[in-house]
């Protein structure tokens, strides 16, 4: 069974005039925690007991391959976990290819996180020698992204 | 005929929502689920999920032909699209029709006259509805003679836009052919429609919308709500009633919703959305959207109504059960939109793990949330963590029941916008009520300065 929120309502005025401060309810799919709050009112926590699947996912599918940098390279990651878009929008042409030049503050990629897009910038002077992540792909935070050639190694 | 089992098409804290009421009504519910959301609160709360395909929305929750198999495969009656995704989608409506299931939603062709923004504009003129001034435009030349004639600054609206996207500026009347040319091409790229419209930019408007129920031969309201605060086009505070409106405003929003949906014959839950000014008493209509919202449960506090209770209803082909004299609001209700992204980094979105979550308890508050210890906030979807819902009798009595309940909100592994929430109370223009939508940017500019 599952309690409503009317149910957890007419609990904590059982609880208000009761010398209580914490109050465990434990069923079947569900485990509710009421504290009295140092505040005024109450707390609640609540855990859902997992279905019973083998199909408990993993958290991100399979791990990319590492990505070697040798020296003289320098490798533009991702600052937050997102998808990776090369371009500013579909159909339109990469920010850079193998062989662009940037700066520190040139926009490279962009990473798409919950919905809201972020400006990837190179973050030091130099030749693109790599892209190290397809279009479209997830990538986790601090994944090598591109790697620069500096300038004149 | 009554739904025995329902296939919930969405995630989050609103299919938690909406299994809530299903199982109130003893209707069995499926959850249509990404990779991403097998384990969730709701899918550990339905009575059943499928899996619909990968985490990314585009190959799931945006995949209409697999939410329709799905609905077929497992049996359901009905599908709930939630909000946002495939919500107002025409395609999974007929998708679903043809597979012999209902669809909780708008009808196909009401879904197609509130999508297409300059049809429901049209709409909305010929139901007696004042609209911005604007038009329609084909090329550059058409473009300048509208700057012509509505001056700057004003907007330019993807038509198969909505909700704020596709949206660009023309400050000055030489910059009418870039502005365009660059809306015109965004528009095509995003939303599959190059058409775009100029309308005149209301600088101080407030947003305020009315909802309505229909069955499709009668229509009431449920009242209006204020989500003037927002942070680029985003919704962070909604309110009930609206403040700082005067009856007469008030009643006229009330009748232009119901002469809009009227006109559609609406059928199911909508929402028609207002650009008040509330110091010359004017407003325009802006669109409608015609599905649940995000908000909803401030009318609910108010009204006592369970509105995915008649959304369910009407759908199943019930006439409507509530008459307008029966929908009396009593007190002032506010949400609080709790995201997880940093204000302290310019709100960046904050995926991951909730370690640890507490959440106020208690008369006068309402959580609604999926969010508990040990929960994944992942990073392909939107970033709202929970709503936080306080009723009171009178809006000074609500706003302090939130300082108390926002102290009480704890979560851990995930940054918040909680901080943030906490600003906008201690703000004398909020205080007061009555901000406009371009109130937020400024004021969080000055406070971050301090």
């Amino acid at each position: 069974m599952n309690l409503t929120p009317e149910d957890v309502r007419e609990i904590i005025q059982l609880l208000d005039s009761s010398p209580f401060d914490e109050l465990h309810v434990e069923t079947d799919r569900l485990k509710l925690t009421l504290r009295r709050s140092a505040d005024s009112g109450w707390t609640q926590e609540s855990r859902h007991a997992p279905r019973d699947s083998q199909a408990r996912p993993g958290a991100a599918g399979p791990a990319a391959p590492a990505t070697v940098l040798e020296p003289g390279m320098t490798a533009v990651t991702a600052p937050l976990v997102g998808a990776f878009y090369r371009a500013p929008k579909p159909g339109a042409a990469p920010f850079v290819e193998v062989g662009s030049v940037v700066g520190e503050d040139t926009v490279v990629a962009i990473i798409e996180t919950m919905k809201l897009m972020n400006a990837v910038q190179a973050g030091a002077r130099g030749t693109v020698a790599a892209i190290c992540a397809e279009n479209a792909e997830f990538v986790e935070q601090g994944r090598i992204l591109f790697k620069l050639r500096a300038d004149g190694a | 005929m009554r739904f025995r089992r329902v296939l919930i098409a969405n995630r989050g804290e609103i299919a938690l929502r909406v299994i809530a009421t299903c199982e109130r009504l003893g209707i069995e519910t499926v959850l249509a689920a990404s990779e991403a959301d097998l384990d969730s609160v709701p899918a550990r709360r339905a009575d059943r999920v499928v899996r619909i395909g990968k985490a990314p929305s585009a190959q799931s929750y945006l995949d209409w032909r697999a939410i329709a198999a799905a609905a077929k495969a497992c049996g359901a009656d009905a599908v709930h699209p939630g909000y946002g995704f495939l919500s107002e989608n025409a395609a999974l409506a007929r998708g679903c029709r043809e597979a012999g299931i209902a669809f909780i939603g708008a009808s196909e062709e009401q879904l197609a006259a509130t999508g297409d923004k300059w049809r429901a504009r049209e709409v909305a003129e010929r139901a007696g509805l004042p609209v911005v001034p604007g038009a329609i435009v084909q090329s550059s030349e058409e473009a300048r003679q509208v700057i012509d004639r509505i001056g700057c600054p004003a907007l330019v609206k993807a038509v198969g836009g909505g909700g704020g996207r596709g949206m660009k500026r023309i400050s000055r009347p030489e910059e009418t052919d870039a502005v365009v040319a660059l809306a015109v091409a965004e528009a095509d790229a995003a939303f599959g429609d190059p058409r775009v419209y100029i309308e005149r930019f209301v600088t101080t408007g407030r947003h305020v919308e009315v909802q309505l129920i229909g069955d499709g031969h009668r229509l009431v309201h449920a009242g209006e709500r204020d989500c003037s605060v927002q942070r680029r086009y985003q919704k962070l505070i909604e309110e009930t009633p609206a403040p700082q409106l005067s009856a007469a405003l008030r009643e006229r929003l009330h009748a232009a919703a119901l002469a809009f949906g009227g006109a559609l014959d609406y059928r199911g839950l909508g929402t028609v959305e207002f650009l008040v000014d509330a110091e010359s008493d004017a407003f325009f209509f802006l669109e409608m959207n015609a599905r649940i919202q995000v908000e909803h449960p401030i009318t609910e506090a108010v009204t006592g109504l369970d509105l995915v209770a008649e959304q369910i209803a009407v759908a199943e082909g019930q006439a409507l059960r509530l008459r307008q004299e029966d929908i009396r609001p009593l007190g002032h209700a506010v949400e609080f939109r709790i995201n997880a992204e940093d204000p302290a980094l310019d709100f960046r979105p904050s995926p991951g793990r909730v370690s640890a979550c507490a959440f106020p308890a208690g008369p006068g508050i309402r959580i609604d949330s999926h969010i508990e210890a040990g929960a994944d906030v992942p990073p392909y979807y939107d970033s709202l963590l929970a709503k936080l819902v306080v009723h009171a009798p009178d809006r000074d009595g609500a706003l302090s029941l939130a300082r108390t309940a926002l102290r009480n909100v704890r979560i851990e592994g995930v940054a918040t916008n909680i901080a943030m929430h906490q600003a906008i109370l201690d703000s004398d223009a909020f205080g007061a009520g009555g901000v406009g939508t371009d109130w937020f940017a400024g004021f969080w500019q000055r406070t971050t300065a301090r």
